[in-house]
């Protein structure tokens, strides 16, 4: 496991792009690192993590245990180095003897373990444990919990590897695609033999906009096309040799979850493949993301839910065609060919056509955003009408243009620690707006400060501390912020009977004392016209 | 030093194991090992001895007269590093890493940018450092100190003061060694696209070392890590430990587990354990006085 631990400190070292895919690319390209190795590595930087094989409460007892020191002394060094596998790697005493293997072999061992009895699996993680330099212990460690992560980009890791295999970037990009993991595949299969089309059922990469912050950048109107930017599950629908595979972006194989897309099969040819919305659909407008809300963390649908939230495809493009690869051909003959496709479709068909919204200045898109949430929307998608659909986030050619948040001014009462990057300082805050006397705490945010503004909030939060709950803080109700947040639906199980999508802070508002923040009654009524 | 620092005053000195007497006090200093001249306080008053540690470290870092254990009866402990996940590599290990590390960016053609806390850390660095890889450029701050203790006598490798004429293309591969706060300054930037690290215990913990930016964090501390605490502590066959400045209160409990008579001492450096290195910008870095005070 030394090149890998080696790589992984090469990229955590650094913060420079050019400096991580010089380092993958070296590993990639090196012939001292099993085959087998790189494959996991690219297995592991896709977050195809092995599943956890032990309980983060075990691994803490036997880690005090080894070490001789008390559990309290254990969670007291947690709550400072704010990561348990770090905590467990550093507390450890140095390992007696050295055992140097590849990186696959440890993850066969971790593997094997979870059949094992409860001793002897005991017995293999501290034998491990005391054969490991430190370095690679905090690596078997983050294996064995099941977090393994690493700040390194699907685009990064696709550049490196390109370079080191001397392939197209698009081309690794698609054979990285679908649900292969490094039982299922090779080294050589997944990067070398065939092509990438092979598999029936691989997606192509998806194409990912950029925030727009000033459409007056777009240049001249005329190269552009615009249509909503719909609030759903971004999906894209595979029909080949007679079946039907739906992916989404996160490049889960959800298929089964929407039942209702198999019928797509009635009405489109084989060699068909579309991008598109997954939306929940009711008469001749999509509901709220709210209405989508229960279908996604469920493997199959119950009968009810099909009825009271069926979901259609709002396509917006065609990347094949009687099985030919046509992303690169420009996005308006993509959409004539799309349009023509979905033409006359009935409307049991589970498919739509992404309407164009027709403008002539950016004025008019300027508008057209405002109308935004009445359309059922969360903004504006702007294409180039010369475009080629291209691989991951790519600036230029696709750009979002999203509504502002709706926003409410509220009070911090709870805070708590952050980890990794962001251990030992306060990043989790809980908020509360004001009914009466009485504060109600109504949702949590832990982003949208700079680190310097953590740093100074983790000050205050440690001067102004009322009571300890555990690793809560509760603190004075002093600290104003204007909480933002693209979503909302009542939810009986808070107290505020209120829930929030994606809530952040916008902003400290210094400038505004409690007794000025926003009411329960607000809040209510931003329910009433946007939940 | 300490005239140095803080000139002018009225100054006393006394020798290491020198015995005063004051009032009905004995009061003599021991070696620390923290930096250069610093010391443990033991007082002896009718039999009874107490020693206060100030900030020190076990381990010999080749400059400072290595710390000595005081035989005592109460002994009042600095904990900076006070948690079990605190255990600091060779000193071997660390000049190894460093020059490495400076050996590669010079090979690469870049300048190596170390940051340091300017007296004791900065000068131990220098003594870990390979003058074989290239030149030592030094921020003034450093470079007053090392004047300082060259004329002390102590074994420096040659340094060259970075002034604003200094033509630093006749330095080519240089490390420059700088307080850690310099490094994100406009003072850095003439040294161009430079590799930059921190030195310092801090750099023992990922997070910590990710949020500071630089490339590279050097684990080195001029205080005792957890394994050094707690033999120091044993060795002074102390049964009443008191400690003070950093994590007091787990490090009292655990010394109480152990079967000490432990407590703590409170001072106005409060906070909370590495909370109190984030109250200011930039200076997690810092174990001791910010920097500011030079």
């Amino acid at each position: 496991m030394k090149d890998f631990a080696a790589l992984y400190a090469r990229l955590d070292q650094t913060t420079r792009t050019n400096a991580k895919v010089a380092a993958l690319t070296d590993y990639f390209a090196s012939d001292a690192v099993p085959a087998a190795d790189k494959l996991w590595t690219v297995a592991l930087f896709s977050g195809r993590r092995p599943r956890r094989t032990i309980t983060a409460t075990r691994l803490r007892d036997w880690a005090a245990e080894k070490a001789s020191l008390p559990l309290w002394l254990f969670e007291e060094s947690y709550g400072v180095v704010g990561d348990l596998s770090e905590t467990i790697s550093l507390i450890l005493p140095p390992a007696s003897r050295e055992e140097d293997q590849p990186l696959a072999h440890w993850i066969a061992r971790l593997r094997d373990l979870s059949a094992l009895p409860e001793d002897s699996r005991k017995q293999g993680i501290l034998d491990a444990w005391d054969s490991l330099p430190n370095a690679e212990r905090f690596l078997f460690t983050k294996l064995l919990t099941g977090s393994f992560r690493v700040g390194i980009s699907q685009t990064l890791m696709t550049r490196a590897l390109a370079q080191a295999t001397a392939q197209p970037e698009t081309e690794i990009a698609h054979r990285l695609m679908g649900n292969w993991t490094p039982e299922t595949t090779t080294w050589a299969r997944l990067l070398h033999e065939g092509e990438a089309r092979d598999d029936t059922a691989r997606p192509y990469p998806f194409y990912l906009a950029y925030q727009l912050d000033d459409p007056a950048d777009l240049g001249d109107p005329a190269d552009w096309f615009a249509e909503r930017k719909w609030d759903g599950i971004r999906g894209q629908l595979i029909l080949r040799e007679g079946r039907h595979h739906l992916w989404s972006r996160g490049e889960d194989l959800i298929t089964d979850r929407f039942p209702e897309l198999a019928r797509a099969i009635d009405w489109l040819p084989h060699g068909t493949v579309l991008d598109g919305e997954i939306l929940a659909w009711e008469g001749d407008r999509p509901l709220t993301f709210n209405a989508l809300q229960p279908r996604i963390g469920r493997k199959t649908v119950p009968k009810a839910l099909l009825t009271t939230a069926p979901v259609v495809l709002m396509a917006y493009d065609l990347l094949e065609q009687d099985g030919h690869d046509i992303r690169p051909a420009p996005f308006q003959e993509r959409r004539q060919r799309l349009e023509t496709l979905l033409r006359d479709l009935p409307p049991e068909a589970p498919l739509r056509l992404s309407p164009p919204v027709p403008f002539a200045t950016v004025d008019d898109l300027r508008t057209e955003r405002l109308r935004a949430r009445e359309e059922g929307a969360e903004g504006l998608m702007l294409k180039r009408l010369s475009s080629p659909y291209g691989t991951g986030r790519k600036k230029g050619d696709w750009w979002k243009w999203k509504v502002d948040p709706l926003t409410i001014d509220a009070v911090m009462i709870y805070a708590q620690g952050g980890s990794g990057r962001r251990a030992n300082l306060f990043t989790d805050f809980t908020f509360a707006v004001r009914n009466g006397n009485e504060l109600v705490p109504f949702t949590k945010a832990y982003s949208g400060l700079t680190d310097a503004e953590f740093r100074q909030i983790t000050a205050w939060v440690n001067r102004h501390t009322v009571q300890k709950f555990g690793p809560v803080r509760q603190v004075e109700p002093v600290q104003v912020f204007e909480i933002g947040f693209e979503g909302i639906q009542a939810s009986p199980r808070h107290k505020s009977g209120v829930a929030l999508r994606f809530p952040r802070m916008l902003r400290w508002r210094h400038d505004k004392p409690v007794d000025e923040i926003d009411t329960l009654d607000t809040l209510k009524e931003i329910l009433a016209a946007h939940g | 030093m300490i005239r140095h620092r803080l000139d002018p005053i009225a100054l006393d000195t006394i020798r290491y194991g020198e015995v005063r007497q004051i009032g009905g006090a004995k009061v003599s200093f021991h070696p620390a090992g923290h930096v250069p001249g610093s010391a443990q306080i033991r007082v002896e008053v009718g039999g009874e001895v107490w020693c206060v540690s100030g900030d020190y470290k076990v381990v010999d870092d080749g400059l400072s007269t290595p710390w000595e254990p005081v035989r005592c009866h109460a002994f009042i402990s600095e904990c900076t590093f006070g948690l079990p996940v605190f255990r600091w590599p060779s000193q071997v290990d660390i000049a190894e890493d460093l020059n490495a590390w400076w050996r590669a960016n010079a090979e690469d053609g870049r300048h190596s940018l170390l940051g340091a806390y300017s007296l004791g850390k900065a000068q131990r660095l220098l003594h870990m450092l390979d003058p074989g890889i290239g030149p030592i450029l030094t921020h003034g701050a450093v470079e007053g100190t090392n004047e300082v203790l060259r004329a002390q006598g102590l074994p420096l490798p040659p340094t060259t003061r970075v002034t604003p004429g200094l033509d630093l293309k006749a330095h080519p591969g240089a490390l420059v060694v700088a307080p850690p706060s310099a490094l994100n300054s406009t003072w850095a930037r003439k040294f161009g696209p430079a590799s930059t690290a921190v030195a310092s215990g801090w750099m023992a913990l990922r997070g910590i070392r990710r949020r500071r930016g630089t490339d590279r964090g050097f684990v080195v501390s001029d205080h005792a890590d957890w394994p050094g605490l707690n033999a120091a502590i044993k060795e002074t066959g102390a049964h009443k430990v008191f400690v003070t400045h950093g994590y007091v209160q787990a490090f009292r409990h655990w010394l109480e587990e152990q079967g000490y008579d432990a407590g703590i001492v409170a001072t106005d450096y409060a906070g909370e354990e590495v909370f109190a290195h984030e109250e200011a910008p930039k200076d997690i870095i810092d174990e001791d006085a910010p920097e500011a005070a030079e």
